[in-house]
């Protein structure tokens, strides 16, 4: 037998015909096989040949029919194991958390739904609605001109995307505040002249809310201009030229067969990015600007329940993230439409699905 | 114009008063690579020609001038006496604008290798766009117009489906469809067989074999030699940027005089032959 496996390490029709010709080499092959394990190569090219001997070998057996033959699943014993171990611990947080004292879960309950809680809830939403969507148009328009062909467009996008992405967000909400100390009046005129169509007060026109979403929303921008950027790339050129041989307008071939493509590249950064807003608004607490964050703050400041305020926060980012989810997903699949064969059942259509079978297996079972 | 004359007076109208195409003197380079040297090329109304030739011999990138989705850098090229991309205006040749060269384009279908047909929009979407949104067509009459293209490449029953849904040649058929759907004079075909799998050739072809009977000027760039010898008017055969030599399929295929095209035939067209 080890002959044979000596043949084999020297040629693979070799291997082939040797075992090709005893239907028992391979069987007594495996013994030696150990022994020839330092010569990786050749040992695989001696199971290789041994694997490729059915054709011939069919020939000479008589076909079983498997047809009539039980199918046993292959077990899993480990996995079993595993999600034993992941249980356990998922259920050791859970207790953890429910039962020690100190979460003061009474505390975050109480604060849950208090109406300046509340206030604050509500000014985050609207912070991240309003400088999430001008975020969003201005990087847009940013994203056309860095894909423009004009240089100086081109280089205009550049340089913006490259200031508000090189400083820190905290140091752009304290410059936009401070504003008035550096200029002193905002007027609107014809530059180098005289004539100013109008003048205020830098400070009057600034107010804690303007710093907010002046800072966010330029931030949000020079990110978002880069999502859309990537997006528009990956579809590929040649939609371009074909609706452009079929003399479809400029305008029309970006929103209806460039962005509606691109848009499947774009979402889930996008909603990464809308997501992250959210917690980021936090920021803005340097403005003293009352939103959630800032509001649990003020709130332990005076009653020193730290934690559960800090958890009534985070609870209710949890939510906002959660229902943003929610939108993304069906989002998402909306833009998939044409980019899969056919598209997967939303989890409802699946539950719907799950009962409509089993309520007519039922039915059936019931008729009978 | 009603829709019912439009579409019964489209076949009648194309039967030799509209879609000749003259091509003089083009020059194209790439870079330092010059891909046309100096192409001139006529083809009457309702003709159909069949350009040939190796690999980089720069008969798609002709294609492509036709409709001026490339530029030419010398020579011109006119579609019923009508320059494509420039306007005379004194003895200066002004270019046009986007929405003027957009308009001339309705004039000319092309079909692509790769199809580009859009993947989010149905079948019948895609046919009916560019009516709508070029032709200012009416969306109900686009759509019924679609439906009938549709038909006539044997795809009336996959109207709704995307084209990711759809095979290779039945892609191919969709995009055909669509060229149709503005009415053009001329259409261009680049390669209209070369990304589909063997048996989906035919489907493709006979589509093509019927548009080349109904009027419309057809430039077809193609690697089919038994195609191209069944369905032209004209062979012509390009290599490295010129046209080596142009004529009948008899004689091209048949009795080709250049050295290179006999060159090339003998590579390309013995094993075809012989089986």
């Amino acid at each position: 037998m080890s002959s044979a496996a000596t043949t084999a390490a020297q040629s693979t029709t070799s291997a082939q015909s040797a075992a090709g010709a005893a239907p028992d080499a391979d069987a007594g092959g495996h013994a030696t096989l150990g022994g020839v394990t330092l010569q990786a190569a050749p040992t695989g090219t001696a199971t290789s040949g041994s694997g490729g001997v059915p054709p011939e070998d069919g020939s000479a057996r008589v076909a079983t029919d498997y047809s009539a033959f039980r199918v046993v699943a292959a077990k899993h014993p480990w996995r079993w194991v595993g999600t034993a171990f992941v249980a356990l611990g998922v259920l050791a947080v859970a207790w953890s958390l429910a039962t020690n004292p100190r979460w003061e879960w009474g505390v975050v309950a109480q604060w849950f739904t208090a109406q300046s809680v509340i206030a604050g809830l509500l000014e985050t939403l609207k912070l991240t609605a309003i400088s999430g969507i001008l975020g969003f148009v201005l990087g847009f328009i940013l994203a056309l001109m860095r894909l423009s062909a004009s240089p100086l467009l081109v280089s205009v996008s550049w340089t913006f995307s490259w200031i508000f992405r090189s400083t820190p967000l905290l140091v752009q909400m304290l410059l936009w505040y401070n504003l008035g100390y550096l200029y002193e009046k905002i007027s609107l005129g014809i530059p180098f002249t005289d004539v100013r169509f109008f003048e205020v007060q830098t400070t009057t026109l600034i107010s804690q809310f303007a710093a907010a979403v002046l800072g966010l929303t330029l931030n949000q921008a020079a990110y978002s201009a880069e999502i859309i950027r990537g997006g528009i790339l990956s579809v590929d050129q040649g939609q371009l030229e074909a609706a452009a041989a079929l003399g479809i307008p400029a305008w029309r071939r970006s929103t209806r067969i460039v962005l509606p493509q691109a848009m499947r590249a774009i979402l889930p950064t996008a909603f990464n990015e809308i997501i992250g807003l959210v917690k980021g608004t936090s920021i803005v607490y340097v403005l003293a600007y009352s939103e959630l964050f800032y509001t649990v703050q003020v709130i332990y400041n005076r009653t020193q329940q730290v934690l559960p305020l800090l958890l009534v926060a985070t609870l209710w980012y949890v939510v906002i993230t959660s229902v943003l989810s929610v939108f993304q997903y069906y989002i998402e699949r909306h833009y998939s439409k044409g980019a899969v064969r056919n598209l997967p059942l939303t989890p409802l259509q699946k539950a719907r699905k799950f009962f409509a079978t089993h309520a007519v297996a039922n039915n059936a079972r019931n008729a009978r | 114009m009603s829709t019912a004359t439009a579409i019964a007076e489209a076949p009648a109208s194309t039967a030799a008063t509209r879609g000749l195409v003259e091509i003089t003197k083009v020059h194209k380079s790439f870079g330092a690579t010059e891909v046309l040297k100096g192409v001139s090329l006529t083809v009457e109304p309702g003709g159909v020609a069949v350009i040939v030739g190796p690999s980089g011999s720069g008969k798609s990138t002709l294609l492509r001038t036709i409709n001026h989705l490339e530029k030419v850098d010398g020579g011109y090229i006119s579609i019923d006496g009508k320059l494509v991309g420039y306007e005379v205006r004194g003895q200066k040749l002004h270019e046009l604008r986007e929405k003027e060269i957009l308009k001339q384009r309705t004039e000319i279908g092309m079909v692509f290798q790769n199809f580009n047909l859009f993947p989010h929009l149905t079948a019948l979407e895609n046919v009916a766009e560019a009516p709508v949104v070029a032709q200012g067509r009416s969306k109900e009459e686009a759509r019924r117009r679609g439906l009938e293209l549709l038909d006539r490449v044997g795809l009336k029953d996959r109207a709704g489906a995307y084209p990711r849904q759809l095979s290779g040649g039945q892609q191919q058929r969709v995009a055909i469809a669509r060229a149709l759907a503005l009415d053009p004079k001329i259409l261009l075909f680049d390669e209209p067989t070369s990304a589909l799998d063997p048996e989906l050739v035919n489907e493709v072809l006979d589509v093509i074999r019927e548009l080349a009977k109904s009027g419309t000027t057809l430039i077809i760039v193609t690697h089919e030699m038994g195609f191209a010898r069944d369905v032209a008017d004209t062979v012509v055969f390009m290599d490295q940027g010129q046209i080596v030599e142009q004529g009948t399929p008899e004689q091209i295929f048949t009795n080709p005089q250049e050295p290179r095209t006999r060159s090339f035939f003998s590579k390309v067209l013995e094993p075809a032959f012989n089986i």
